[in-house]
């Protein structure tokens, strides 16, 4: 018998990943041991205090990883700069994420559901609501999805990576059900990330098959050595195989990237999921399955003949083209702000693409740059989205008090959040600094210039220059000067368009569907107009106005940070294109 | 018998797999697929593993079972809730996003 030999494992390489998920299992005991009132409060410090343990880790781990990668236990765990620096990138998002969810606004109320095993619409959901249960499940839950998104690029081994992807989304599956409203569609959003998405992992768990059958090892390493020299595997001379392995590999990243044609979930998912939810989900699982990508793609592409390797780029191009066309021509003409975000999401996960043709490191370095600006937009525009309601008003109450000052009496009750276009007009008279602060977001997923993403953009689309894609560059440049369109519309919608135009948006909004009418509110219908005062049959519920609710703080600081960050980025580029060229080096 | 016989039988059950996730309307059916999906990739892991005459084929088969079982607490959990907030598991009927 062979005695079993521990393999030395280097700890401190390791820690940002074990620091997450070590807090996650602490989170889950105390769910059980801590006094529930005390619990939230344990809950997000511990959270806190993981995510900025884990941003410290990797900024110990730096310098060390510039001058060699790091490979625990054979490369099932690889750190390589680039590596590092998505998961730099992943926890400055989730940490932002993170603040976003805990945040109560001055209604004191999280954007969760106080018991989401609760069946919408029933007595005891309503006493769950009395006795204001809170789900703080929701931090470790966080937390593994955190942990495995840490993982997710920094492994060199196909079936670890295949592990990450599942200990990153089956968490986001249920973190997408538990919103505290519209519980249907947050519950079919589930469903639908749920049933698509393990059709994804099970298209890319054949592709690890595939490229096992012809190396023999799912080291990345290991099958580039493969076919350097087919000779030193059975199956060697079979390259079909490691190509349709790799294309199915890459669908499954394609699907949590949401590129076309793996887009679908992605609208119905942004708009059914709790929007603190989809601004963490929006930002750190692109990034982290870009970061995927990029291991797979670089280290395999960079391993295959030629003519193999143009086969590649062709279906990495379509995706790139197809995914930018959908994205700003469907998001041109949505009506809904998480929709509309959605769409936007679906058109850089098509920039990020372009930057990628290149499969170099001019590449690497633009696309991690662009996960950042994106982040910061993408976790900024949600949280502002959050705070964005709609509020009751009863028959009692005029409207001319309101409408000209923009303050809203409090006899309403503030209902979900305000999602329809039309609702935002005149926002800009309500919050000022809000309604800045999104368009400075929108602005720079736009990409003009004295915001991040300009920078980003240019990045990318120079990186696709030097690749010899100019005519990827080129539509990239078309599909960006389609996007401004429909954000500037926001922008104008805010800012310029006075507020009393909600009648026609009360139309229009008798076609929604019943949102699963918690906290008593059905659709919404009509914002703030008088004319449905004398209507007696449609009493205070079925009227609402939009408000804005101001936030406790983790929220506002949050986005504070995200709009600081975007200008930044945008002005003084300087050190942060510095870190990011250094972390350009994908391989170990 | 010949060993590649496994591996079309491996590559036919994940063909019916992925065919009942695009076709069923069933929710349960839907994600029984699912599954047929991940069993034949053990199945064509194994057969590579005796192939390539070594043990990593089989012990990966053991992580996607694993990995399965997480997957199906998660999905029946999500099936369930949404079965018991509309009594149906049809696929169809989950369509309130598609405004």
């Amino acid at each position: 018998m062979n005695e079993f030999v521990a393999p030395p494992i280097d700890w401190a390489a390791v820690s940002p990943v074990l620091v997450v998920l070590a807090a996650g299992v602490l989170g889950v005991l105390l769910e059980a041991f801590v006094p529930a009132r005390a619990r939230r409060a344990t809950q997000l410090t511990l959270t806190l205090a993981a995510l900025a343990g884990s941003l410290v880790a990797v900024g110990m781990l730096w310098d060390r990883v510039q001058e060699n990668a790091v490979s625990v236990v054979g490369g099932s765990y690889l750190l390589t700069p680039f590596g590092l620096g998505v998961q730099a990138v992943i926890g400055v998002c989730a940490l932002l994420g993170v603040l976003v969810v805990a945040e109560r606004t001055t209604t004191g109320q999280d954007a969760f559901a106080p018991a989401a095993a609760a069946v919408p619409g029933t007595a005891y959901e309503d006493e769950t609501r009395r006795a204001g249960l809170q789900q703080t499940e929701i931090y470790p839950l966080m937390l593994f999805a955190t942990g495995g998104m840490l993982l997710f690029p920094a492994t060199d081994d196909l079936i670890v990576m295949f592990v990450a992807l599942e200990v990153l989304s089956l968490p986001l599956y249920v973190l997408c059900a538990t919103a505290r409203r519209r519980r249907l569609l947050s519950q079919e959003a589930a469903f639908k990330y749920f049933v698509l998405g393990a059709f994804a992992s099970a298209l890319f768990v054949f592709g690890i098959a595939l490229v096992y059958g012809f190396a023999g090892t799912v080291r990345l390493q290991g099958v580039v050595q493969v076919l350097a020299d087919p000779v030193t595997s059975p199956l060697g001379s079979m390259t079909a195989l490691v190509v349709v392995g790799l294309l199915l590999v890459l669908s499954g990243l394609l699907f949590k990237i949401g590129a076309a044609p793996f887009h679908a979930w992605t609208p119905d998912v942004y708009q059914g999921a709790p929007t603190p939810i989809t601004g963490f989900m929006a930002a750190c699982t692109k990034a982290a399955a870009i970061g995927a990508l990029v291991r797979v793609l670089f280290t395999l592409a960079n391993g295959l003949d030629p003519a193999t390797r143009h086969d590649v780029e062709v279906a990495l191009w379509s995706v790139a083209i197809l995914t930018m066309l959908v994205g700003t021509v469907a998001g041109a003409v949505q009506t809904d702000v998480k929709r509309m975000l959605a769409y936007s999401s679906i058109a850089h996960a098509g920039f990020l693409v372009v930057g990628l043709v290149g499969m170099d490191q001019v590449g690497s370095q633009a696309v991690l740059f662009y996960l950042l600006a994106y982040g910061l937009a993408t976790i900024g525009a949600f949280a502002v989205v959050t705070l964005v309601r709609e509020q009751t008003v009863s028959p009692g109450s005029s409207a001319e008090t309101r409408v000209p000052t923009g303050e809203v009496p409090d006899d309403g009750v503030v209902l979900g959040e305000a999602t329809r276009l039309a609702q935002w007009a005149g926002l800009g008279r309500k919050a000022p600094w809000l309604t800045a602060a999104f368009s400075l977001f929108l602005l720079s997923m736009a990409g003009i210039p004295l915001t991040a993403g300009f920078v980003a953009k240019f990045g990318v689309f120079s990186a696709a220059v030097e690749a010899g894609a100019w005519p990827l560059a080129l539509l990239g440049v078309l599909a960006s000067a389609v996007a401004v369109f429909f954000y500037v519309r926001v922008i104008v919608l805010m800012v310029l368009t006075p507020p009393t135009d909600h009648e026609a948006a009360g139309a229009s909004a008798g076609q929604e569907p019943a949102t699963g009418g918690t906290d008593g509110a059905p659709a919404p219908a009509g914002s703030g107009t008088a004319t449905l005062t004398g209507a007696a049959t449609r009493t205070l519920v079925s009227r609402t106005v939009v408000t804005v609710v101001g936030s406790r703080g983790p929220a506002a600081f949050a986005i504070a940070v995200c709009a600081v960050g975007v200008l930044l980025l945008g002005i003084l580029p300087a050190g942060a294109l510095d870190l990011v060229a250094q972390a350009a080096q994908f391989r170990p | 018998m010949e060993i590649t016989n496994y591996l079309g039988l491996a590559a036919i059950l994940f063909a019916i797999g992925a065919t009942t996730v695009l076709l069923r309307r069933n929710a349960i059916v839907v994600f029984m697929g699912v599954e047929l999906m991940l069993n034949a990739t053990n199945l064509a892991f194994v057969t590579f593993a005796r192939i390539h005459g070594d043990v990593t084929g089989q012990v990966l088969a053991f992580f996607v079972m694993v990995v399965a079982a997480a997957e199906v607490v998660v999905g029946l959990a999500i099936i369930i809730t949404i079965f018991r907030s509309r009594r149906s598991a049809s696929v169809d009927d989950v369509n309130l996003l598609n405004s």
